[in-house]
């Protein structure tokens, strides 16, 4: 365990981190309408994912937890570009990206 | 000490912007909250130790993923205040599953103890090396499929980004390779006899010529001086 995280302790990063998946998850409900805020809440999500990651990987010891990090931003920023850009054909089609409108495809 | 005041004052702005990203009016705003949070989980990052991954979540997130957000917020021409509706309806909701899950994690974080040592093995790395890198030697033997992994799923990211915006238009300039295979001399060079003194561009320039150019060429790619075509001249080339 290094010695800056060894100060802190595990148990605070672990709280900051459940905060950031509430505060994620609950803006998905706050923001039912606009699909670019959803997608925000959605990268609070993930980086609360990571902090978990990199407080255990330190305090383990271990850097595998530092790798799947670095994965997650990975894909973290692939689904952030694919849903940025289909956002941005649904707007161009139907002038508008309410969530709700996104009805098309129901049988 | 100073370790524990630094991380305090990290996570309380980390926890505050995502307050702002998640109840702020205008998306812009938003954005740039995502952006002080990302800065604020990147220092959380160093006093864990993981430099190269703060670093990183600086130059990829905050260089990249947050400045196509705030792109495409201020490209899109949206009406905002009518994404407001709906806002207190689902707020009760949001906040009871909110507040479960917080309650749950509590529950779980307090009640639990980490495995006595000795039950994993972690990765051998020697402890002189950085922490970048560290990260390099294990990413680069351990992980080496999953890195490669990464970049495929990054590759087919860029295409899915690509194909989904790309736009046919008339005016694009794609190579098309029957027609540029099927080109003979003549109608791609012209020799003009140019009397002496004469301005070149009476005799059509030295351009590509024009009875053969114009006839082919994508309508409106050929700037400007183009004559005027009519509908039965395209169909008939």
């Amino acid at each position: 365990m290094n010695t800056a995280i060894a100060s802190v302790g595990l148990g605070p990063y672990l709280f900051v981190s459940a905060a950031l998946l509430v505060l994620g998850v609950f803006g998905i409900f706050l923001n039912r309408k606009n699909i670019i805020v959803l997608l925000m809440s959605m990268e609070l999500i993930l980086l609360s994912a990571n902090l978990n990651l990199v407080a255990f990987s330190s305090a383990h010891g271990d850097l595998s937890g530092q790798v799947m990090v670095l994965f997650v931003l990975t894909i973290a920023a692939a689904e952030a570009a694919i849903g940025l850009a289909i956002v941005t054909v649904y707007f161009r089609n139907r002038g508008s990206i309410q969530v709700e409108d996104v009805t098309m495809m129901k049988g | 000490m100073m370790a524990q005041l630094v991380f305090y004052v990290f996570a309380a702005v980390l926890l505050l912007s995502a307050c702002m990203v998640i109840s702020a009016r205008n998306p812009v705003h938003a954005v740039l909250f995502l952006i002080l949070g990302f800065f604020n989980a990147a220092g959380l990052f160093l006093v864990a130790g993981a430099e190269f991954l703060a670093m990183l979540l600086v130059i990829v997130y905050v260089g990249a993923v947050a400045v196509l957000f705030l792109f495409v917020v201020m490209m899109l021409d949206i009406d905002f205040s009518r994404m407001r509706e709906g806002f207190q309806r689902y707020a009760p909701l949001g906040l009871c599953i909110g507040g479960v899950l917080l309650g749950e994690l509590v529950m779980a974080f307090s009640n639990w103890r980490m495995a006595p040592a000795g039950v994993t093995t972690p990765l051998a790395v020697d402890p002189g090396l950085t922490n970048t890198a560290a990260l390099g030697t294990v990413i680069y033997t351990h992980y080496v499929l999953l890195f490669q992994a990464c970049g495929l799923v990054l590759l087919v990211a860029m295409i899915g980004a690509i194909v989904l915006t790309l736009r046919d238009t008339a005016t694009g300039r794609r190579q098309n390779i029957g027609r540029q295979h099927a080109r003979t001399r003549e109608e791609t060079l012209e020799l003009v006899n140019l009397p002496l003194g004469e301005n070149v561009f009476e005799q059509g320039g030295f351009l590509r010529p024009k009875g053969s150019y114009y006839e082919i060429a994508v309508p409106g790619s050929y700037g400007a001086g183009e004559p005027e075509k009519t509908e039965t001249e395209e169909k008939g080339a």
